[in-house]
């Protein structure tokens, strides 16, 4: 294994899907030999945590401090809308901009 | 409440993005009704989307009518108000009417939990298929297909195979 980036996973169970974007994310981090072990995954579950946190919906993954896709969305409990490469609307960030945010 | 498989959907009268009033009776000649519960902000309403568009323009020559219905509270989501709602049907040029249920009344009747919330009635407005369009909101192959055999079924006058799955999406931004 090599050594790991700060990776952050946020989510809230308002939005199923953070289930399977932690799966996503450890498998992405699996492939590059880094260790989805080290990843910190915090539940927000108040406006007040999403406030304190900088959570602009669930789910978020931040890498070394930096999100993976991005957003100028308001804070708050909510689901995220993503934007995957081929246009199409998604509650899952594309896996390519994930793999990208890991390899630095 | 809840309507079950097999019941007489509740009747719904409701203000569109057209500005006309829709009510479910006033389709009654349709061989099959789907109402479907979507909104603006949610991003498994959105990722569905196309392919319940598509689904409806496929079913325009059996004469299948489609509703589609947002109950959100905008005071907790601006983004499905009623004008975020007219704004958007007009950019992406619907092909069913966008129902606003600014009550909440009608989602409460018919048990609608979470965007989108599929219903596929049939000539009497008997329900027969409640739950999701497909098995995944990430792969548009899918193409709604869980929603599309109610509708055939339906439309050869049988019972669907699959009568309900597990509705997935966010839920219904009800009102305090």
């Amino acid at each position: 294994m090599t050594e790991s980036p700060r990776v952050e996973f946020l989510w809230w169970t308002g939005c199923p899907s953070w289930e399977r974007a932690l799966a996503e994310l450890r498998e992405e981090m699996t492939a590059l030999g880094l260790d989805p072990g080290s990843i910190e995954a915090r539940e927000v579950t108040a406006e007040a945590d999403a406030e304190r946190e900088g959570f602009p919906g669930s789910p978020t993954i931040r890498i070394d401090g930096r999100d993976v896709s991005p957003t100028e969305e308001p804070i708050g409990l909510t689901c995220r809308v993503y934007r995957l490469r081929d246009g199409r609307g998604s509650p899952l960030p594309d896996r390519a901009d994930v793999r990208e945010a890991l390899e630095g | 409440m809840t309507v079950a498989i097999g019941d007489v959907a509740p009747e719904l009268e409701l203000r569109g993005t057209d500005g006309r009033t829709h009510a479910l009776l006033s389709g009654d000649s349709a061989p099959a009704t789907v109402v479907f519960w979507t909104c603006n902000h949610c991003p498994y309403a959105i990722g569905w989307h196309d392919r319940l568009v598509e689904a409806a323009r496929d079913y325009q020559s059996r004469e299948v009518r489609f509703l589609a219905i947002n109950s959100n509270d905008p005071d907790r989501y601006a983004a499905d108000s009623f004008e975020a709602m007219v704004e958007r049907v007009e950019r992406e040029r619907w092909p069913f009417p966008y129902l606003h249920d600014e009550t909440q009344e009608v989602a409460r009747a018919w048990g609608a939990k979470v965007t989108p919330h599929v219903y596929v009635l049939d000539s009497e407005h008997r329900l027969r298929y409640q739950g999701a369009p497909d098995p995944d909101y990430q792969e548009p192959a899918h193409n709604a297909s869980w929603m599309r055999e109610a509708i055939d079924a339906v439309l050869a006058n049988e019972q669907p195979s699959r009568a309900e799955t597990d509705p997935v999406g966010c839920s219904v931004k009800w009102k305090p």
